[in-house]
């Protein structure tokens, strides 16, 4: 029962892909567009917990500074989104992301 | 006491990630959301990202969700049934991407894992990473401040008008 008690690198790496797969999931299988939308925001996550691992790994700051990219662009990107959707309510009285197919001939 | 920590906070962002994904209350869907942040800064702390840490509870848990939630609320979304999609493309698509990715667990379970390096103390505080900001990394800093300008304006423009 040593991978109980002995943290490594490798259980911080088998997390964040759990978290990662579970955003897949969610945005493959959800119909509501703002929870599709929260799964991409986990798997930003998930993403930035790698990013700080291998910045441990290393003793290279580098790491904190992409997540800080990265935080920046998803807030940039949450606002835009949100005002889609705020938007696609307005005229079709859904965020159901197969209710807006209107693209699709 | 570390693997303590680790298993606590990692236990629990799974379990927020999965009522992410299966509650049929989207207001509780953001609010685990919020649990899987809180927990991985949590984590970030455990590795020596205090800064980061900080930053993610404030600019990820407490704005970015705060928008959510605001959004939520205003559209009055009420109880569904849950809205998963009827399409069984997609679930074999999920299948198999989540059977790859538990191979790549496999893998990396089996990998050999380097060493922890000795951290000084002051590694991933405000000072270091913000010099690092500002000296090495000043210019996408700054392209970073005309991206949120650009998402304001944006956000605002798509809001306001009826199509």
């Amino acid at each position: 029962m040593n991978w109980l008690t002995t943290i490594t690198f490798n259980h911080y790496l088998i997390l964040a892909m759990l978290l990662f797969s579970l955003g897949i999931v969610g945005v493959m299988l959800r119909k509501n567009g703002l929870i599709v939308f929260m799964s991409i925001e986990l798997m930003l996550n998930a993403v930035n917990l790698v990013f700080i691992t291998f910045a441990a790994m290393h003793g290279n700051e580098t790491g904190h500074v992409m997540v800080f990219f990265i935080m920046t662009v998803a807030a940039a990107e949450a606002a835009v989104g949100l005002a889609i959707f705020v938007a696609l309510f307005r005229n079709k009285e859904t965020v159901y992301v197969d209710e807006a197919a209107d693209l699709k001939r | 006491m570390e693997a303590f920590v680790f298993w606590v906070f990692a236990i629990l962002a799974v379990i927020g990630a999965g009522l992410l994904i299966f509650h049929k209350n989207p207001v509780n869907s953001a609010l685990s959301l919020i649990m899987t942040l809180f927990c991985t800064a949590s984590l970030f702390v455990l590795l020596h990202a205090g800064f980061v840490a900080v930053l993610q509870v404030l600019v990820y848990a407490g704005a970015i969700m705060v928008l959510f939630i605001f959004v939520i609320m205003m559209l009055n979304l009420q109880r569904e049934s849950l809205g998963l999609r009827r399409n069984a493309f997609k679930k074999a698509l999920a299948a198999i991407i989540a059977l790859a990715l538990g191979v790549k667990m496999a893998l990396i379970m089996g990998a050999q894992t380097l060493p922890r390096p000795e951290l000084n103390a002051w590694f991933g505080s405000v000072e270091r990473v913000g010099a690092l900001l500002f000296t090495e990394y000043l210019l996408p800093f700054e392209a970073l401040s005309v991206l949120l300008l650009a998402a304001i304006v944006g956000a605002v423009m798509v809001a306001k008008t009826r199509v």
